[in-house]
């Protein structure tokens, strides 16, 4: 069994307090991880301006090719890993082990990780609309157009509180490094691996060890970083987001409400997206704030209900070494139970019907864990309570609702796939400010341009762009 | 500083010695509170409930498993003065409160316990680091909790002045569950810039009773000004609660303090108690013994007991997890096994406190997800 110790700024620290992270099927103990208590990243924020200034020693061209070495350590390398090392394959078993993923989707999740370590140049690129990074390091340079700009790092580094669920929400803070900015970060307690092993081929790679904090630990510790640093993100529900709301120093990512919308000109077509809506739904086992989690049409609403409800409602729970493996595990006691519990409520409501109840019993309960199966239910109405929900699993809504009406009743919405080509709702949606990420056209929600911001732009939230002027003397 | 060790028979002597007068105690108790010329009218008028006689049918400590669980319920609500027994009336009362953040908070009366309970708290600090005579520092709850007044006769028993700062942990509740954090913040930096006031006003404070997470950030006010805690003057800390773990005190006396008591003179020494009970002790805290904190409650007027999670009346193995149960036996105030909000491990008894004793105190695992906890 490894022991991972807590990383102070590179240096590993033994805690006397431990988390036994065990296997969700079996039981048996996977990994022993240090827990910091919140003093103990308080004091070593004090040294947080080091980072920056460690970092800015190297070119940001010098990190960015540091950084392709990392994506192939990251993929393919057997990396030190707290008292051991661990292997590619070690690293799927293990996040599998602990998160109920299936190894089938952790090995895809490794695959994006070392797309955007890869691709770093070109996703700096974008981020920054095209601008020469060494801009960035200086604070000041001279644009094409010879006109002075000016960006301002708001934070020598990062701090993140990161979730057990999706591994892939990682890609976001891997572009810090790059901006020269240091990484604090708080792992989930059943998915320390990722930020380990990033940080791991990271400092393979040549990046500095000591600009790299992690802080394994409980709410204490994640609480410690969010007030002591200048900016950070944290992952959570809507009630995180809400506690964070106004709060300029934090980024705060909660659940997504994506959805995918057919106009009135395309909506006889239905047929034509069903494959589109169901990757949507149901990539990465539905755990993503990326996943749809609601189909909204004016009509043929119970028709695309049943054709989705045919195409995933059979999927089966397998074992999480299947390779045909789809559904993840609830590894929180009970907690599968009481979600399905929460879906039953609301499928009693007038207007509101499961169409997935033919496809057998949605939840699985295992000795150790729960899973539940693709649920697809319709609505009649967009004022039902289910329309409005989320859950970390294949669930969707096809809701029923006039085209006049979609914009007013939608809500926040990450990711939006609109399929139409009416120009005066493209218009419409693209004002609309409750939309993050919006997709034009039968595009899965589920896949991103690498060379769009994400959610909540990396660049706004480390930069201030601000007036400088420079006269000789 | 050391555990002191005895040989084991003459351990074996003390802790028979420590039953037998808790078994008089218990007995002595029992006839007070449930004497119709003594007794308070809350257990007069239970008794009349009871299935068995308390005053023909207590004969010693064991015999208090007769009577059902108390309910903390009992607590919420008066009037108080069905808890002050006659033999005590007319004398001045405290109430002292627990909770409160949501409803009605439990209340306890007290007379002069809160005194008692922390003279004989007294005697188990060591003078060279709790100097007698010394001003302290009281940075914590005072409000309706008994802190205040108890910690105040502490310093005042062993000669000495105190200072007070208030942290109020009902309206630090409020905040952390409206998600006003950054009120959070500025709050805590009012109770420190208070304490830093008292401390730099140059008031010879020696000795100081502060929480855990007042004291990380005190030690982190003071560092940001470029001082340490040793800059204080500070040598002797008293504190305490369920995040007062092995880690947090390893953390406080390799990083704030600058080494073990013998090296750095600042002695730190953790308790565990409440309202209901008073103080539990702990045995010295060693680097040697992996920082472990053992609390011994201060029989025989309390008694903590490691019960089993389903059968209360059965205590676990030594070395064995179980719930936290408390007996409180004064004159002022009887409990008879009060079920804490607190999980640990059985210890075993030792030269100082040759009876049971608690380590690992958590919250226990039946509600501590839904409880806000360490919020001062």
């Amino acid at each position: 069994m490894l022991n991972i110790p807590v990383l102070r700024w590179g240096e590993p620290y033994e805690s006397l307090e431990v988390d036994e992270i065990k296997h969700f099927y079996t039981g048996e103990p996977v990994a022993k991880v240090s827990q910091a208590n919140g003093g103990i990243v308080k004091r070593d924020m004090n040294k947080a301006w080091k980072c920056r200034d460690i970092l800015r020693q190297f070119p940001i061209a010098d990190i960015i090719s540091k950084l392709r070495v990392a994506a192939d350590l990251y993929e393919t390398g057997t990396l030190p890993m707290g008292d051991g090392t661990q292997s590619p394959d070690d690293f799927v078993r293990q996040q599998s082990s602990t998160t109920g993923l299936p190894e089938s989707l952790c090995k895809a999740n490794i695959t994006k990780n070392s797309f955007v370590l890869r691709n770093m140049d070109k996703i700096m690129d974008c981020l920054t609309r095209g601008l020469d990074l060494n801009i960035l390091t200086k604070g000041w340079g001279m644009e094409h157009r010879n006109v002075i700009v000016s960006y301002q790092c708001q934070a020598p580094v990062l701090g993140a509180v990161l979730p057990s669920n999706s591994p892939g929400v990682h890609t976001l803070w891997l572009p810090v490094i790059p901006l020269q900015v240091g990484l604090a970060l708080k792992p989930g307690s059943q998915e320390p691996w990722t930020v380990y092993r990033i940080v791991s081929a990271f400092t393979q790679a040549g990046i500095p060890k000591e600009v790299f904090g992690v802080y394994p630990g409980g709410h204490d510790a994640g609480g410690a970083l969010l007030e002591a640093l200048d900016r950070s993100m944290i992952f959570g529900s809507a009630q995180t987001v809400e506690k964070y709301k106004g709060n300029h120093r934090v980024q705060a990512h909660g659940p997504g409400f994506s959805k995918i919308i057919l106009g009135d000109d395309e909506v006889d077509n239905w047929e034509q997206h069903i494959d589109i809506m169901a990757e949507s739904i149901a990539t990465n086992s539905g755990r993503g704030c990326i996943n749809a989690s609601g189909v909204w049409a004016p009509r043929h609403t119970e028709e695309i209900a049943a054709a989705l409800a045919k195409k995933l409602g059979p999927i089966e729970v397998k074992p999480p070494q299947d390779p045909e493996a789809k559904l993840a595990a609830f590894t929180v006691p009970g907690q599968g139970k009481g979600v399905w519990s929460m879906i039953e409520a609301d499928l009693k409501e007038s207007g509101v019907k499961d169409m997935t109840s033919q496809y057998g019993e949605r939840l699985v309960e295992r000795e150790l864990c729960s899973y539940l199966r693709p649920v697809i239910a319709h609505s009649t109405s967009p004022d039902t309570a289910i329309a409005k929900k989320e859950y970390m699993f294949p669930f969707a809504t096809v809701v029923k609702c006039a085209e006049d009406q979609l914009l007013k009743k939608m809500g926040y919405t990450l990711v939006c796939t609109a399929i139409t080509k009416n120009e005066k709702l493209i218009g419409q949606l693209s004002d609309a400010t409750f939309i993050d990420r919006l997709n034009i056209g039968p595009i899965p929600t589920t896949r991103l341009n690498w060379l769009q911001p994400h959610e909540g732009s990396i660049i706004d939230f480390l930069y201030r762009s601000r007036a400088y002027q420079v006269a000789g003397v | 500083m050391k555990p002191e060790v005895i040989p084991a028979a003459e351990l074996e002597s003390r802790v028979k010695t420590a039953k037998e007068k808790l078994d008089a105690h218990a007995y002595e108790t029992v006839q007070w509170h449930f004497h119709d010329s003594t007794g308070s009218p809350f257990w007069l008028e239970k008794k009349r409930e009871l299935k068995f006689d308390p005053l023909k049918e207590v004969k010693n400590f064991d015999d208090i498993k007769k009577f059902p669980e108390f309910e903390d319920e009992w607590l919420r609500g008066g009037p108080i003065d069905r808890w002050v027994p006659k033999g005590l009336a007319g004398q001045p009362v405290y109430v002292f409160e627990t909770g409160g953040t949501t409803g009605i908070p439990k209340s306890r009366m007290v007379v002069t316990d809160h005194w008692t309970d922390y003279e004989n708290f007294s005697d188990t600090l060591p003078d060279k680091y709790f100097p007698r005579g010394a001003n302290w520092l009281m940075l914590g709850p005072s409000g309706p909790r008994r802190l205040r007044l108890a910690v105040e006769h502490l310093c005042q028993h062993r000669g000495g002045i105190c200072f007070c700062v208030d942290l109020d942990p009902r309206w630090v509740v409020k905040l952390i569950k409206k998600g006003w954090m950054e009120h959070l913040e500025a709050y805590k930096d009012h109770c420190i810039d208070q304490a830093l006031t008292v401390l730099e006003a140059g008031h010879d404070v020696k000795c100081m009773f502060t929480t855990p997470k007042l004291l990380d950030a005190l030690c982190q006010a003071l560092e940001k000004k470029g001082k340490s805690f040793a800059d204080t003057g500070i040598t002797g800390i008293f504190s305490g609660g369920t995040e007062f773990t092995p880690q947090f005190t390893r953390f406080c006396v390799e990083e704030y303090f600058g080494g073990p008591p013998e090296e750095s003179g600042i002695y730190m020494t953790p308790t565990y108690g409440n309202t209901l009970m008073g103080l539990a002790c702990s045995k010295p805290v060693s680097k040697e013994e992996g920082y472990k904190i053992s609390y011994y409650a201060p029989q025989p007027r309390a008694v903590v007991e490691v019960v089993e999670f389903d059968n209360y009346n059965q205590p676990v193995g030594y070395g064995e997890s179980g719930r936290v149960k408390l007996t409180t036996l004064t004159k002022e105030f009887f409990v008879p096994g009060f079920m804490e909000r607190d999980e640990g491990e059985r210890e075993q008894p030792y030269a100082a406190y040759p009876w049971d004793g608690v380590s690992g105190v958590k919250p226990w695992r039946g509600i501590a997800s839904s409880t806000t906890v360490g919020v001062y």
